[in-house]
């Protein structure tokens, strides 16, 4: 009986060695990962800003393209996205939250709204490529708006709308019943307990998600080439009408041209890039920082 | 929590964005108002060849220097994807690498589009292999089209000409898209498959890093591609019918003896935009008066000055 047990413990000390082991060799393979990720961020940040920091001067943000490098600017293309982006943010936040809100609030859960659903989440993966060829046939062409701001800007918002409905879906229903009951409770109609209950506490989560879709709709070359977004525009729009070119159109261009002079160019456009995308995701930062304190 | 803030926080964001774009656009509106009845105003857009656009680029560069109220857009489609636009009447001008194919012509014929060919300069298709390639001096045509030509197995140097080495080779070519590989596929290929192992790329620079770093390897694009990356391939001469092995620079590029493998660069541009629209028959003007400078600035090669100036008087024709 007694030998059976001190066999029994010695049998287990024997093992935590094994398992000790097994927590160590696991641990190194996430840090190995981790590492891996950060490593190749790290070179190719390295590798961009040695690259394009020369070339960031206040003339880069105050100078048209050009065919001289040194005169070449970016000034078309940032404020081309400022303008795309202030059709795509309106666009999608309002459609994406209120498709959201109706799914989640209002709709009955039937075969209709699960097919719905289902379409929503595919259509989150459908190509990019494939939203150009559709913003060419119905923005530009049907509707006439050219290859305008409003036509680039709704074809992005279409873009990026799955993943703006599903986010704010997911935050709708991380809202606790009691909350909702509870205004319930005192009167409330079901549009008075959406505006003051549910919106404010979903707000983190729809404004967090949403970013991160805007952020792609700041990046993608793809449907501006096809929707046919020129890139070199010498002038400001001075409407949603008026032709324009973005970002990505700009450095695409530069990257793809013989001279290193345009290489280095293209990386200080990225640099430019990076800044909006982190200027974004820090109001989504402050957004979800603000709500959640209260 | 008050409601409001909901909805200002929507709308910050947006109108955060439109300030920023409007404040920008007060001062270039005011620029180059009434300074004079030579002052032309419109809209040209021009799509098109990612080969021409350089080109482009540096016409409507100086072109609105000039006249600043005629906004010019360049975009690159690709030659194919410009002409689907100008068929569809959205361009005045599109550029091409290679000459309209019969079913674009039929399709502008249809569309009731009639258009004038230009010519804007030339460039030299160069094949290129790795500099530590001491064995190709020069090639022929037909060894191009057994190099490219695909023939179902992997190729030796070796296959290619008695003496060379028993390496694999490696190829490199401009995407099908392209118009630059529509050329090729037209002087070498003869419309034959191009040989299943090459790596395709629409980014010429993609091609010119993949001859550098294989010692195998042989790959063509456009002479701009080679004349900035003379140190690190080595170019290859071809023999042309006279039986000459040429390289290509400006002076053979521009003779002609640097052949088949030399293109013209194109623009197409409408006959009705021309005629109704000043601005667009000023720049076409333009175009013709300064590429010949503007080309070699961006690294093609120009016309003899007689192409450009038989080329004004057609344009005088159609205004």
């Amino acid at each position: 009986m007694e030998n059976t047990t001190r066999v029994k413990s010695e049998e287990m000390i024997g093992r935590i060695d094994g398992r000790l082991m097994k927590n160590k060799v696991i641990k190194g393979i996430f840090l190995t990962a981790t590492a891996f990720t950060s490593i190749i961020l790290i070179v190719l940040l390295y590798r961009i800003i040695s690259q394009g920091a020369p070339y960031l001067s206040w003339d880069f943000f105050q100078n048209f393209a050009s065919r001289r490098p040194e005169q070449a600017g970016i000034k078309a293309a940032v404020i081309g996205t400022l303008w795309m982006m202030s059709v795509v943010i309106p666009t999608a936040a309002i459609l994406g939250v209120g498709t959201a809100i109706y799914l989640e609030e209002y709709a009955k859960k039937n075969a209709l709204t699960r097919w719905i659903q289902m379409n929503i989440s595919n259509l989150a993966g459908v190509p990019s490529v494939v939203f150009g060829l559709l913003g060419l046939t119905i923005f530009v062409r049907v509707f006439g708006f050219g290859n305008s701001v409003l036509a680039a800007g709704f074809t992005m918002a279409l873009l990026v709308l799955p993943v703006v409905i599903v986010a704010s879906q997911e935050a709708i229903r991380a809202v606790p019943n009691e909350l909702k009951e509870a205004s319930f409770g005192l009167g409330a109609t079901k549009w008075q307990t959406i505006y003051r209950v549910v919106l404010p506490y979903a707000i983190p989560g729809i404004a967090t998600g949403s970013i991160l879709a805007f952020s792609r709709a700041i990046g993608e070359t793809a449907p501006l080439i096809v929707v046919g977004i020129p890139t070199f525009v010498a002038f400001l729009p001075s409407g949603y009408l008026d032709s324009f070119t973005a970002l990505p159109m700009q450095i695409y261009n530069w990257t793809s041209r013989p001279q290193v002079d345009f290489h280095n160019l293209a990386a200080a456009g990225i640099i430019i890039l990076l800044g909006v995308l982190i200027l974004m995701n820090s109001v989504a930062v402050w957004i979800r920082n603000r709500y959640q304190a209260r | 929590m008050k409601p409001v803030k909901v909805l200002t926080l929507s709308a910050l964001l947006g109108s955060a964005l439109l300030l920023g774009a409007c404040s920008d656009d007060a001062d270039t509106g005011a620029t180059g108002e009434g300074a004079g009845d030579a002052q032309l105003q419109g809209e040209i857009s021009i799509d098109g060849s990612s080969t021409v656009y350089p080109i482009a680029e540096a016409v409507a560069e100086e072109f609105m220097l000039e006249q600043p109220d005629v906004k010019v857009t360049v975009g690159l489609s690709g030659t194919g994807g410009g002409f689907e636009k100008f068929i569809a009447g959205e361009t005045q001008l599109t550029n091409a690498s290679r000459p309209i194919k019969d079913e674009e012509s039929k399709a502008l014929a249809d569309a009731g589009v009639e258009f004038t060919e230009l010519e804007l300069a030339y460039d030299g298709l160069s094949v290129v292999v790795n500099k530590d390639n001491d064995w190709v001096d020069q090639l022929t045509v037909d060894e191009l089209k057994k190099l490219w030509l695909d023939n179902g197995s992997t190729k030796k140097w070796s296959d290619i000409r008695e003496g060379w080495p028993e390496e694999e080779i490696k190829f490199y070519s401009p995407g099908t898209d392209s118009g630059t590989f529509d050329y090729f596929d037209e002087v070498i290929l003869d419309g034959g498959q191009i040989d299943k192992s090459a790596t395709l790329s629409e980014d010429d620079n993609v091609l010119v890093q993949g001859v550098t770093g294989d010692a195998n390897a042989i790959g063509y694009f456009g002479y701009a591609y080679y004349l900035e990356n003379k140190d690190n391939v080595k170019v290859v001469p071809i023999v042309n019918e006279a039986g000459d092995a040429v390289e290509p620079n400006a002076e053979t590029i521009e003779s002609g003896e640097y052949a088949p493998l030399s293109r013209p660069l194109f623009t197409y541009v409408s006959n009705a935009a021309i005629k109704d629209d000043e601005a667009v028959a000023a720049y076409t003007q333009f175009t013709l008066e300064n590429a010949s400078v503007l080309a070699e600035d961006v690294g093609y090669v120009s016309l003899p000055e007689e192409k450009y100036t038989e080329q004004l008087e057609t344009l005088e024709g159609l205004k």
